[in-house]
């Protein structure tokens, strides 16, 4: 019998093209474009007279540069206008399938490769952009890679990789209500630090896991990028066939039996060794809370942000230092009442219709705080569509939220949508490293209902307190 | 691209101070190596003046004059050393265009992020990762202005009569001793690519994207 693998080694494994000692070529299936990182891996295949080998493999779509307000006039900004229209040059001169700006399946790349069912389980997907690792929430290996890669993929299907090390990831236990997908993911961050999975490949396993929605799978692959790992993996199960039957690019028919025939084959076997395991209760678990620039920042909504004189490691504390010097915050004081000025709801992280319901619930019937701007920005058209189908954007535009068209939105603040100086921000999107959402903004990482009820009560607030 | 052999040059510091203790900035994220109003470029050139923009610019865009690379001789730095964790964040290959277009060509680190790792090193950019008492020894010598030498092929980093070795993986280092072009090397094996896709499409059919 051969030895016990893991999913990942499985997935490695079969899409190796060539292997050399660590010399490895890995076929790639799916190669997601968007207008920021792919320019100039056109440019390079164009100067070297290059083609590209798999058009069909790949789908474009905008998403990080596109404004989130009415766009049917064009794209307002000349840079980003020029950005956008080079990506759709670029894909009809190589032949690759584009989404326009104007199509209501457009959105943020990672939302609309599930929901296309264009991401499978066992296949192996890239894009220029880190948070590719979104995709994993299916059981396909999926991670971010920079232009260069891009380029490489373009041109050959393939990647240059060494194999990376299992580390699983168990949450167990039953989460309380109000504790999300976001939740996990940042007690899993906090627990192991933003270079925790750097090296690794993490499998997320666990009764909390398991019971996930689809969407809440993709929240917690999403942030495996945030601590460090190359790559979050689940194993499918029949939610992940149900979510993707009859998806447009899935695939249909006898083809649809045979794939789920394998993809029932990809859970890691009985006794697959990890590199690295830890485990994670998620029964007493609260709401948790950013308080500084880095994602492992990480408090419960009733703790009280650091003091200085409790951190040894000398980097760390300078490291503290600077970030509650940025966020403006006191130490050893309570995270919870902090004012907050914005409330942003939306990106790869938490835009999908799981995440505006989450808040809608919170919100319903109730006003956004007199000091608070606060917006929602979903990932796609067809969460755009599907929740104005379910009455959610009259939920959130009689609180006083304003209800955008999708793309990335603040979570980067490429477009017009930014913090100014010193403002605060209850955010659920993946970074709040220093400037992230604009210049000298102040960003505090929370679940889609704690956002809410951050911008109801217009400070940092334990969402158990609306809602009970 | 250009082959990598040996450099000398300046090193710049970057540190954290908290109280009189200075220690090595950790976490140093690619938002922060560039910020993302400068990725709305369709080229890879131009970007170093905008490295590190807002440690290195006030709000009217004027130099800070206690940031590092301001101050005389760092303007001119070609080895950048700091905490662990260089890199986290975005993938953008935005930050090493930049550090490259400074003039930066090696990093010295206790740790880097995965996806900025090999971003390095297809742009020429050699990433050391040295253990934190390791770069401990450097600091002086870098915050003094003296000349370091990194030889990629001696595996050394070379200050005065001080020689300190590093580890490069054998691939990686070959790459840039070359400067070879990565996906020349991989076209070369297509025959493996062809093979491999014969197979899979004839046994994973559902592997092949379905055209919406």
């Amino acid at each position: 019998m051969s030895e016990p693998k893991t999913i990942y080694d499985k997935i490695w494994e079969s899409h190796l093209v060539y292997e050399d000692n660590n010399d490895c070529l890995l076929y790639i299936d799916r190669h997601l474009i968007h207008e920021v990182t792919s320019p100039q891996a056109f440019e390079g295949l164009r100067m070297s007279n290059r083609s590209v080998r798999k058009p069909l493999n790949a789908l474009a779509v905008a998403d990080h540069n596109i404004p989130t307000t009415d766009r049917s006039k064009g794209i307002g900004d000349q840079e980003s206008e020029l950005q956008i229209q080079t990506l759709e040059d670029n894909c009809n001169e190589f032949g690759i399938q584009y989404i326009k700006t104007n199509d209501k399946r457009q959105g943020i790349v990672h939302i609309i490769g599930p929901e296309q069912g264009f991401t499978l389980p066992g296949l192996t997907i890239v894009c220029g952009d880190s948070h590719t690792s979104t995709h994993g929430a299916f059981g396909a290996l999926a991670h971010g890679i920079g232009t260069s890669e891009v380029e490489h993929v373009l041109a050959t299907q393939t990647l240059i990789q060494k194999k990376a090390k299992n580390f699983k990831v168990t949450i167990n236990g039953e989460c309380n209500e109000n504790v999300t997908a976001k939740d996990l993911a940042l007690s899993v961050i906090g627990a192991i630090g933003t270079a925790g999975g750097t090296g690794y490949v993490i499998e997320y396993a666990g009764e909390a896991v398991r019971s996930l929605s689809i969407e809440g799978r993709m929240t917690l692959c999403n942030l495996t990028i945030e601590a460090g790992a190359r790559a979050g993996l689940i194993a499918p199960d029949e939610k992940t066939f149900k979510y993707l039957k009859d998806r447009p690019m899935a695939p249909k028919g006898e083809d649809w039996d045979r794939a789920v025939d394998y993809w029932k084959t990809l859970p890691s076997d009985e006794g697959a060794k990890y590199d690295k395991s830890i485990e994670i209760d998620a029964t007493n678990l609260s709401p948790l809370v950013t308080w500084g620039t880095s994602p492992e920042d990480v408090i419960s909504i009733d703790g009280n942000i650091p003091k200085l004189e409790d951190i040894e490691d000398d980097s760390k504390r300078s490291a503290v230092k600077r970030s509650l010097d940025y966020m403006d915050l006191i130490p050893g004081s309570p995270i919870k009442g902090v004012e907050i000025d914005r409330v942003f709801i939306g990106s790869c992280t938490n835009g999908r219709i799981e995440d505006l319901r989450e808040a809608a619930s919170v919100v319903e019937g109730k006003k956004v705080s007199s000091n608070v701007v606060a917006m929602v920005v979903p990932g796609s058209g067809l969460v755009k569509e599907q929740a104005e189908k379910e009455g959610l954007d009259k939920i959130f535009l009689n609180a006083g939220f304003e209800w955008r068209e999708p793309g990335c939105s603040m979570c980067l603040a490429m477009n017009a949508d930014k913090l100014s100086p010193k403002e605060r921000c209850a955010s659920t999107s993946n970074r709040n490293f220093e400037g992230r959402q604009g210049r000298e903004g102040r960003t505090h990482l929370v679940s889609p209902s704690m956002a809410a009820a951050a911008a109801i009560k217009g400070c940092l607030t334990d969402v158990r307190e609306l809602t009970n | 691209m250009e082959k990598f052999t040996s450099i000398k040059g300046i090193a710049a510091t970057m540190l954290n101070k908290s109280g009189n203790q200075l220690s090595l900035m950790m976490n140093i994220d690619t938002d922060m190596i560039i910020p993302k109003q400068f990725l709305k470029t369709i080229k890879r050139s131009g970007l170093g003046k905008n490295l590190f923009d807002e440690m290195r610019y006030d709000m009217n865009g004027n130099e800070i004059e206690s940031f590092i690379l301001n101050k005389d001789p760092f303007t001119k730095a070609k080895i950048l050393i700091a905490g662990k964790n260089f890199g986290c964040g975005s993938s953008r290959e935005h930050a090493p265009w930049s550090i490259l277009d400074f003039g930066i060509k090696v990093i010295i680190a206790p740790s880097f992020a995965d996806i900025f790792f090999n971003n390095c090193f297809k742009n020429g950019i050699l990433p050391i990762k040295l253990s934190e008492d390791k770069i401990n020894l450097l600091v002086d010598d870098s915050m003094k202005g003296i000349e370091f030498e990194v030889n990629l092929i001696d595996q050394l980093i070379i200050i005065k009569d001080k020689e300190l070795p590093f580890d490069v993986d054998a691939i990686n280092k070959d790459c840039l001793v070359k400067g070879l072009d990565d996906i020349g090397s991989t076209l070369e094996r297509s025959s493996f690519i062809d093979e491999y896709e014969k197979i899979t499409l004839d046994n994973f059919a559902w592997r092949n994207p379905v055209k919406d």
